[in-house]
């Protein structure tokens, strides 16, 4: 399929050891640094897939996150701020035997490369989009980034913020991804499951980690961070299940008008009007007022709010292609010749 | 339905001719790109060499009959070679009171005037400012007016058929277009062959503007109103396979053919923006080669797509005009330091900002050579006539490859969408370009550079063994690591240079154009080369001790050309900018050349060229 003027080389066969995954630079996150954990989770979870290893791509901005390719044996491309993701659709798209992962920041994906975001998603590039937020510019040192808190004091807003964050799931959801999910980088377990089925999935995976800035904004995600409060503060999404959390299993969701609110009642007798989550919903309308959840007034949602399976933009062009090849010459002297005739 | 029949000989008289001017104006709506354009491959066909120009507002609809609205197409047809579009059109087309009065004073002394007289209504002369009918008033007894009522003409030639009257109006232009094909014996079965095509789905307008055509073809040749006709030898060319391309088809063409040679998938990430948005469109079409384009949803976004499709290992390649290479400046910094190809085309326009979109201008060529942030040297390549496109995007895409490298590639609005007949090359006999291959992967480095290029080597994601990560950060000499060490930083800076100045080996010695050495120089680069050939041409053929050369690279700058200029007494360097290539050649050489400049959003006229090298000539300093 592939044409080009590079040798076929032998390949190799899939790792099964996930420090095998890791390359030869020492990683430079601050101690207790919340990408320490990503790190892990997504080594072990390509130790999983049958993949060898020269299939990957990893692909990032600018910022603490986008560091995340030097750590990774694989093949990286640490780019500029941004534009990771325009970058990872020309490698998909010309390549697509490859599996393309980005990495990303609140700051890289959602300001400087906000535009590159929702087109990206809209198209569906088979990309797993690893967006990890900890609602602060760390890289330049405590600036205020889009999902800061409204109100928030940094290096930049001494007075507090006087700007409304935005919701990197809600924007994921309106840019028509297929596949959009929320974990904890406290949640090793959690997250390593969300991840798993992110890469699986064909088309955009998009996964907003919720974690921690030890030195600039410590204490990003406390309530749901913390062991001891998550689960009063949590409400995992499982597909067909209704919508229910607590350390006692006596809290749920259900919808008063358009606005989710929070019942609780006896463990043993949830009410028959819970939320059931149906993540393959065809219209993204539940998983959309699900993810305006937040946690000023509700439990945050974490798990996979939504996974459809849609053409992506590297099999549509693929498609073209051979279509086109049936009804036009493929012989670039008959176009040269003649453009008029020969183009499709 | 096609039973319209051939036209039959002519019964009129004949009068040879070497070369001649048109114009066709009138409102943005009238189809004059389009009647341009059909009467363009018509005189490809009839074998003459041609340069066309057309001229449009950069409103699509401006209100009709405005001054400001009017939409020009020029051509300059020869029985030897068309340099240029011509300088002051021999037959104005104008299709109302504006297009008279926006052309006219470009007109030549004596040229003939086609007028709609239809269009010459009170409300249309309010318009374009005319107090009187100038069709009547005597104005225009400097030239040949020859008023038709082509509105009415059309509207009695499509009687009959199903049409409302501003339907049949819209055929107009094709009345027009076969007046013309008569007077000038332009054969019409391309034409009408293309009508067919185009109203395949309409078949009443099919029918309508063949028609359109045909009577104004047999009125021009029943009512004697020309008096004659005029017939223009062919061209002497050399024998091959022929096409009429603007300098954007070419540039589309180039590319494709730069994937078959270097055996790379071609991949075009662009962003719409005149002039530049045609070669987008030329390369959807061709699916059936393979080539896949991306409408990105911005200028950055379109060149990060073409650098990550190079990391992959396609061929990168975007193309826009000043505005967004700007914007594409931060990533092309990038792709400089993580030494991939990539290939960027600008088809410039008057700046700056969104300044004249439309229009033509030579003004990016500082920023090609030093718009970028850090020490960030690139090759600068730039195509001289529209068929030329095809051979620069080639040549583009080859130093790219080899070189690792991203290229630059400088075209303009006049090359873009001016057109010329192009020799079709047979690309069997094409020089190949295939990557350089890599060593094994337990000798591989990502910045273990090539000793004789310094390319360093392009391994793929997908090939086993080659595992390495790239980036924007200073690299480590040969390992390609992270490296923020002093001494590394100058000698990776040090290194970039080298591999660009390396490029010098690759370009052809000066073709200089006239005496060896003499009295004046003209010295150019990009569009100007047709005007200013034809001008020295010109001076040469009177005596004059004038030479030019033409620059198609840039960034490095041929070896030879220091020598090339210090063998005239006087160098003049025309540019469609205030000074930019002038100011290079005295920076490089010391030499005292001047500058010729223009910056009106129009190209040269030969005669601009030709009397500044007479003052020159003369010791006069303008």
């Amino acid at each position: 399929m592939q044409e080009n003027g590079f040798e076929n080389l032998p390949g190799s066969g899939p790792l099964r050891d996930s420090k095998k995954f890791a390359s030869d630079q020492m990683v430079r996150w601050c101690p207790g640094c919340g990408d320490f954990a990503v790190l892990a989770v997504i080594q072990k979870v390509l130790a999983s897939l049958d993949i060898p290893r020269e299939k990957y791509a990893f692909i990032s901005g600018i910022g603490c996150s986008s560091r995340f390719p030097y750590y990774m044996n694989t093949y990286g491309f640490h780019s500029i701020h941004g534009r990771a993701l325009p970058i990872a659709t020309g490698v998909k798209c010309a390549n697509p035997d490859l599996q393309v992962w980005v990495a990303t920041g609140d700051g890289d994906a959602l300001s400087i490369g906000g535009n590159h975001f929702i087109h990206a998603l809209r198209r569906n590039v088979d990309l797993k989009v690893i967006l990890f937020n900890n609602r602060i510019y760390g890289l330049t040192k405590g600036q205020l980034s889009p999902t800061s808190e409204f109100g928030k004091k940094t290096k930049s807003t001494p007075w507090g913020s006087i700007e409304y964050p935005l919701n990197p799931v809600t924007m994921a959801l309106a840019s028509e991804a297929t596949f959009v999910a929320r974990g904890l980088a406290a949640d090793v377990a959690g997250l390593t499951e969300i991840v798993s089925r992110a890469a699986k999935h064909q088309g955009t995976a998009f996964v907003e980690v919720l974690q921690n800035c030890v030195v600039f904004n410590n204490g990003a995600w406390k309530e749901v961070e913390d062991k001891a409060s998550r689960e009063e503060r949590v409400v995992r999404l499982q597909h067909g299940k209704p919508l229910i959390f607590g350390k006692d299993r006596n809290k749920g969701i259900r919808l008063k008008g358009f606005d989710p609110e929070v019942v609780e009642f006896l463990p043993d007798r949830p009410p028959k009007d819970l939320v059931v989550h149906d993540e393959k919903a065809e219209s993204p309308h539940m998983a959309y007022l699900l993810s305006k959840m937040n946690e000023t007034n509700h439990p945050v949602p974490v798990g996979v709010f939504r996974a459809v399976r849609q053409p992506t933009l590297h099999e549509l062009m693929e498609e073209q292609i051979i279509k086109a090849r049936q009804s036009a010459p493929t012989d670039l002297q008959a176009v040269l010749n003649n453009s008029e005739e020969a183009a499709a | 339905m096609n039973k319209l029949k051939a036209v039959k000989p002519k019964s009129q008289s004949s009068e040879e001719i070497d070369s001649v001017t048109i114009r066709f104006a009138g409102d943005s709506g009238d189809g004059i790109q389009l009647t341009g354009l059909q009467f363009s491959t018509a005189t490809a066909l009839a074998g003459n060499d041609l340069s066309t120009f057309p001229d449009y507002p950069a409103d699509i609809r401006a209100p009709l009959g405005s001054l400001f609205g009017v939409s020009g197409y020029q051509i300059h047809f020869s029985s030897s070679r068309a340099f240029t579009p011509g300088d002051a059109p021999d037959v104005l087309v104008a299709m109302n009171p504006a297009a008279l009065k926006v052309n006219t004073k470009e007109l030549r002394k004596g040229g003939l005037v086609i007028a709609n007289s239809d269009a010459f209504n009170t409300q249309n002369l309010g318009k374009a400012g005319y107090a009187t009918n100038p069709l009547e008033d005597g104005s225009l007894s400097d030239f040949r007016v020859i008023p038709v009522e082509l509105s009415r003409r059309t509207g009695e030639a499509l009687q009959g058929l199903p049409l409302t009257k501003p339907q049949a109006e819209r055929c107009k232009n094709f009345y027009a277009l076969g007046m013309m094909y008569w007077l000038y014996d332009r054969p019409m079965e391309g034409t009408l062959k293309w009508i067919e095509t185009k109203f395949k789905k309409n078949p009443v307008m099919a029918e309508a503007n063949k028609k359109a055509l045909l009577a104004g073809n047999a009125f021009a040749e029943t009512t004697e109103l020309f008096g004659q006709y005029y017939r223009i030898k062919k061209s002497p060319v050399e024998p091959g396979v022929y096409r009429n391309v603007t300098g954007n088809e070419a540039m589309a063409l180039g590319l494709l053919t730069a994937a078959q040679l270097s055996g790379l998938q071609l991949w075009y990430g662009s962003y719409p923006i005149t002039p530049a948005s045609e070669i987008l469109h030329e390369l959807s079409k061709y699916k059936n080669l393979g080539v896949k384009t991306f409408q990105a949803e911005d200028e950055i976004a379109a060149v990060c797509s073409s650098i990550g499709a190079a990391f992959a290992g396609a061929l990168g390649t975007t193309g826009t005009s000043g505005p967004g290479v700007s914007l594409k400046s931060e990533a092309l910094g990038l792709a400089a330091i993580v030494e991939l190809p990539l290939v960027i085309i600008n088809i410039q326009r008057g700046g700056p900002s969104t300044g004249l979109p439309t229009k033509t201008e030579q003004s990016d060529l500082f920023q090609a050579l030093y718009g970028r942030h850090g020490e960030c040297p690139m090759p600068v390549l730039a195509a001289a006539t529209p068929a030329d496109c095809f051979q620069m995007a080639i040549e583009a895409s080859r130093l790219a490859v080899k070189y690792m490298t991203p290229v630059l590639l400088l075209s303009d609005g006049f090359l873009g969408i001016g057109a010329e007949p192009w020799r079709v090359p047979d690309i069997t006999k094409l020089v190949k370009f295939p990557p350089s291959k890599l060593p094994p992967p337990d000798k591989f480095k990502p910045y273990q550079r090539d000793p004789t290029t310094l390319a360093r080597p392009w391994a793929l994601p997908g090939m086993s063994g080659y595992e390495h990560r790239i980036g924007g950060l200073e690299k480590a000499d040969i390992t390609g690591t992270v490296n923020y060490e002093p001494e590394n930083h100058e000698r990776m800076c040090r290194l970039r240079q080298a591999k660009i100045d390396k490029i010098v080996s690759e370009i052809p010695p000066m073709d200089v154009l006239g005496p060896k050495k003499g009295k004046v120089l003209v010295l150019g680069w990009g569009s100007t080369y047709g005007a200013i050939t034809a001008a020295v041409s010109r001076l040469q053929a009177k005596g004059e001790s004038v030479a030019s050369a033409h620059l198609r690279y840039l960034n490095p700058l041929p070896s030879d050309l220091g020598e090339v200029l210090a063998r005239y007494e006087r160098v003049i360097v025309p540019e469609l900018n205030l000074g930019q290539l002038v100011h290079l050649v005295r920076d490089r050489y010391l030499v005292d050349a001047q500058g010729l400049n223009k910056v009106k959003g129009l190209s040269f006229k030969v005669a601009e060229i030709e009397n500044a090298v007479m003052a020159l000539l003369a010791g006069r300093r303008d």
